[in-house]
């Protein structure tokens, strides 16, 4: 069945190229799966610098890139490495890069230039516990927040959560195919734990797996215009070297990708660009529900917590209590609609997560006092007690 | 507008250069005076000359002012982020091999906030042409200091005087593996063209460094009176030694200005060196990145 995402935009797909496909059962850690999913997605362009715990991603792609006809490139720091990324994006090679917490907060600077060119680009976080070197390890949640707000200025990402290493697989797919058709970065949030845990994966035949190709224009160059948008407001893409004589810049721009320093092109490339996300919101938004009909309480949840969470909810609901689960599996756009409605029908949200408190501060504005939104934090280094969450769930639902 | 020639038939005023800029841009935001622009005539000029299918080549900046140079050149042009020229361009180059790819960038930029980049790419052999157009000031930002400052040379944020060693630009770039390096000043316009169309035609990294004024800022600050008078004294203190020992090419306050082509040598690049080592451990295995870039098959 065609994923919803690809249905919803209406976009041509292509299958993967073989070469790039381990198609078989395998027994793969969440970093190596995600290395196997950039393959399959057609990445050939992967530039990064070794940060634990997300080395075994580009150990997998240094490993295999040479046999498929790509190219990675250890960078000197992870400024270059998401710099690299947004260059190799223009040349039409989808590209991707990897790190953890300390290499995300360098690469917020390229990130937004990422999002100002609107060049299709994958970045994936493996989160450990912060802030600053903190735990490197061991597991953390801590970057969601600077997933959604990390470089400076308004712009939109899309950003994805896997809670398996088959999600890594899958949902890495996913990554690059929504960066095409939106033309944003978008973010595989991972985790320690799920980048480290060792599970059965399942690799399809490459005519299975459906890959969104770079989407060129069909506009002769005299009469293209590089960020003028359509009806979806994407602008159709080119590439260097393809005799469009092009221009692209992090400053404000015009249509024609000129700079242009007013109020007036400020407006409506900024708006451009946090719109193109929310008017295709609904082609986005990606969550598993269980339970949630006749809920007193719902569990929002993402990545490894999700699966922490539900042995909690199994622990509740023995006892009697009424809980459904709710997890993000794309986390960002972040699922507004869906929390507003709910929090109409139940008495309260819990939402464990290993930080302090982030994607609680979603529920809580969604839920906008009509539920109660309790958060579960974890600092770090470790995944949560079922037991706690039980408590906190049976508390909740009082 | 037209003018007559010999012949007195009437022909469009073209400048010669014209099709290599975005004449839908102009005026440009450099000063009179300012040096940049001579780079950029004199690129465009050797690109020109070089023959090169202009479909095939990119130009990368960062930020500053030659930053804008990415900006007016009429070919697929990438106006980066502060310093990140260097790595930009080899995402771009190495996303699709077959094209050449020239970063033109300031000193600030590409050896300020750039500097890691810079040695490493040199290092790397990365295959890019680098143009470093050296005012010896932050000029977009108000001719605060940089690390081409030379010693004594007041700047906005140094009022009394540079006490810090500046770089010595072409011992730099030869001592971390650049494989042409050469240095001329804007008024060694047609030496820096020639030097442009060779480097255009080499492989590996090549850096140029232009040392150009900046009247509005570095020249107002140090007393050196106008754009006319630093063309005076490049004139005067120039002095071309090819293949010198780069040692001795520090550039000190009005002092000598030593020119010329330093390296000219042949090395593998990034590219070529990947594919020698490749090919013999893995042989009929290896699948190199085709030239036209690793988009999939079945795209368009």
């Amino acid at each position: 069945m065609r994923a919803h995402y690809l249905e919803a935009a209406g976009v041509r797909t292509v299958p993967a190229d073989p070469r790039g496909v381990l198609t078989g059962t395998h027994y793969l850690d969440g970093d190596f799966a995600c290395g196997e999913g950039a393959m399959a997605a057609g990445c050939r362009f992967v530039a990064g610098y070794p940060i634990t715990p997300s080395t075994e991603v580009v150990e997998r792609i240094g490993r295999r890139f040479p046999t498929v006809g790509g190219i990675f490139i250890q960078m000197e720091d992870e400024l270059a490495s998401m710099a690299a990324v947004v260059g190799g994006s223009w040349s039409g090679t989808k590209s991707m890069t990897v790190t953890s917490g300390p290499g995300f907060s360098l690469m917020m600077e390229n990130i937004g230039l990422a999002a100002m060119m609107e060049a299709p680009c994958v970045i994936v976080d493996v989160q450990r516990a912060g802030p600053s070197t903190g735990l490197p390890t061991m597991v953390g949640q801590g970057d969601m927040m600077q997933a959604r707000w990390g470089s400076h200025g308004d712009y939109g990402v899309i950003a994805l959560s896997p809670r398996s290493p088959q999600e890594a697989f899958d949902l890495t797919i996913d990554a690059f195919n929504l960066s095409e058709i939106y033309r944003v970065p978008v973010l595989l949030m991972m985790d320690e734990c799920v980048g480290h845990m060792t599970e059965k994966v399942v690799i399809p035949p490459a005519d299975r797996i459906e890959v969104v190709p770079r989407r060129l224009t069909r506009q002769a160059p005299a009469r293209y215009r590089p960020y003028r948008a359509g009806a979806n407001l994407v602008p159709e893409m080119v590439r260097a070297g393809d005799g469009y004589r092009f221009h692209t810049t992090g400053l404000t721009h015009d249509e024609r990708g000129y700079p242009a320093m007013n109020v007036a092109t400020q407006e409506a490339l900024v708006r451009r660009l946090v719109e193109k996300l929310r008017h295709n919101v609904d082609r986005i938004l990606r969550i598993e529900e269980d339970g949630t009909e006749g809920a007193d309480v719902v569990v929002v949840s993402y990545g490894i917590t999700s699966r922490v969470a539900q042995l909690g909810v199994e622990l509740a609901r023995r006892q009697g209590a009424k809980v459904g689960t709710l997890r993000l599996v794309v986390c960002w756009p972040f699922p507004e609609a869906r929390i507003r409605e709910l929090a109409g029908r139940v008495k309260a949200f819990v939402v464990p997560e290993i930080n302090f408190g982030q994607m609680v501060l979603e529920v809580e504005r969604c839920a906008a006092g009509k539920a109660a939104a309790i958060g579960i934090p974890h600092a770090g280094g470790g995944v949560h007690d079922p037991e706690e969450i039980c408590r906190t769930i049976l508390g909740a639902a009082r | 507008m037209s003018t007559k020639t010999e012949s007195g038939a009437a022909e469009p005023r073209i400048h010669p250069i014209t099709p290599y800029i975005r004449m839908d841009r102009m005026p440009h935001i450099w000063c009179p005076t300012c040096g940049i622009g001579t780079v950029v005539k004199c690129f465009a000029t050797a690109l020109g000359r070089s023959k090169l299918d202009l479909d095939k080549v990119s130009v990368v900046s960062g930020i500053g002012c030659t930053g804008r140079v990415a900006g007016y050149v009429r070919m697929d042009s990438f106006h980066s982020t502060h310093g990140r020229a260097l790595p930009f361009a080899t995402g771009l180059k190495l996303g699709r091999p077959e094209l050449t790819v020239a970063v033109i960038s300031g000193d600030g930029d590409l050896i300020g906030i750039g500097g890691n980049h810079f040695i490493h790419a040199a290092r790397r052999n990365m295959d890019l042409l680098v143009i470093l157009v050296n005012n010896f000031i932050y000029g977009m930002t108000g001719g605060q200091n940089a690390p081409t400052t030379p010693l004594g040379a007041r700047s906005s944020t140094m009022p009394f005087g540079n006490f810090e060693r500046p770089f010595n630009l072409p011992h730099l770039a030869a001592t971390c593996g650049a494989t042409y390096v050469a240095r001329w000043t804007s008024m060694h316009t047609a030496q820096m063209t020639r030097t442009f169309t060779e480097a255009l035609k080499r492989k590996g990294f090549r850096f140029v460094e232009v040392v150009a004024p900046c009247s509005t800022l570095y020249a107002r600050l140090n007393k050196l009176g106008t754009g006319l008078d630093l063309m005076t004294y490049y004139r005067d203190n120039f002095e071309i030694q090819n293949k010198a020992d780069t040692r001795t090419l520090d550039l000190e306050f009005q002092g000598k200005i030593i020119c010329g082509k330093f390296v000219d040598e042949e090395r593998p690049t990034f590219l070529e060196a990947m594919e020698t080592h490749y090919r013999g451990v893995l042989g009929e295995k290896y699948v190199p990145m085709p030239p036209e870039g690793g988009m999939l098959h079945g795209q368009d």
